[in-house]
């Protein structure tokens, strides 16, 4: 898989923690592997968006890679209730039902973006750089395993 | 069966094959079933409800199904690993989530389930309304089968959306 130049975060340099909230394992460890090549750490996983909400507060992830339709509770409807109670919650949706209406309510019940499945890692990294903003930094491709 | 409901569904598994395998794919065989379906492996199905009603199934032999499986892993995959059964989940759920996120923004509402792994040998039989396409595609891998028994549940939702 192709390596990107790490994203840190900026306050002190480590690498930027993840939720992974997917009801496919498959999917799970795809996303996994997509952000180790990133220079991100899984800090968690998660298989519906119930457990997701009680993982949040536990781990206080950087970012949540959320899907959409899963068991238990869908994926928009727990990133509506990690951000209710974590506005500075950055939960990025990952789902293949990328349809205008499902965006369109992610992004209006708190989702801080969407990438549509199957995820290119060269989007997902664009993705996550714009997500982190300012608390995010690149460091050189020399710097990569610092 | 229309062809404007079948095409998304082409469009999908080409675009989501080719980029999952990187390497170019074709429709090697169609065909019409009527006749209950024969599953040929590690088998998943999606049902549909709402504007549009049926079924997709997502069919590999195992051999297949590894191989597909190892490709989107990048590591290899033997043929009785689990995750090689939640890879053509995923597959399934991801070609499906494409096609319907085209449809959706035509006009058609729905509600897709999700996907429902099968053992068994036989498949639901299809009927005069929901006659199956069977379409095999060629890939480097081997043959993926992916069996579309779709009809309109709503009348009107089929005039307005076409009409879109």
């Amino acid at each position: 898989m192709e390596q990107f130049a790490p994203v840190k975060r900026s306050k002190d340099g480590q690498a930027v923690q993840y939720l992974i909230v997917d009801d496919s394992v498959f999917a799970r460890k795809n996303l996994g592997r997509i952000i180790e090549s990133f220079g991100g750490q899984i800090a968690g996983e998660a298989g519906d968006g119930l457990t997701a909400i009680s993982e949040y507060d536990r781990l206080k992830p950087d970012i949540v890679l959320m899907d959409i339709t899963m068991p238990q509770m869908e994926g928009i409807e727990a990133a509506e209730k990690i951000v209710q109670k974590n506005p500075e919650a950055r939960v990025v949706m990952v789902s293949s039902v990328g349809y205008q209406e499902n965006i369109v309510a992610a992004l209006q019940r708190g989702a801080r973006h969407f990438v549509q499945k199957p995820v290119k890692p060269e989007v997902l990294y664009e993705v996550i750089k714009y997500v982190l903003g300012e608390d995010g930094a690149v460091a050189s491709a020399a710097g990569a395993g610092a | 069966m229309k062809m404007e409901l079948i095409q998304p569904f082409i469009n999908a598994a080409d675009a989501v094959l080719s980029q999952g395998l990187q390497s170019p794919m074709a429709i090697e065989n169609l065909s019409m079933e009527e006749e209950a379906y024969r599953f040929k492996g590690v088998a998943a199905m999606i049902e549909l409800s709402g504007d549009i009603e049926g079924r997709i199934i997502f069919d590999l032999a195992p051999k297949t199904a590894a191989r597909v499986a190892s490709h989107f892993a990048g590591t290899e995959l033997p043929e009785t690993d689990g995750l090689v059964r939640e890879a053509v989940c995923e597959l399934a759920n991801q070609v499906i989530g494409n096609a319907v996120a085209v449809l959706n923004d035509q006009g058609f509402k729905f509600r897709v389930h999700p996907p429902a792994l099968h053992t068994s040998e036989q498949g639901p039989k299809s009927t005069e309304d929901t006659e199956a396409l069977v379409l095999c595609f060629d890939t480097a891998d081997g043959p993926v089968f992916m069996n579309i028994a779709l009809r309109y549940h709503n009348p009107t939702a089929q005039a307005s959306a076409v009409g879109a």
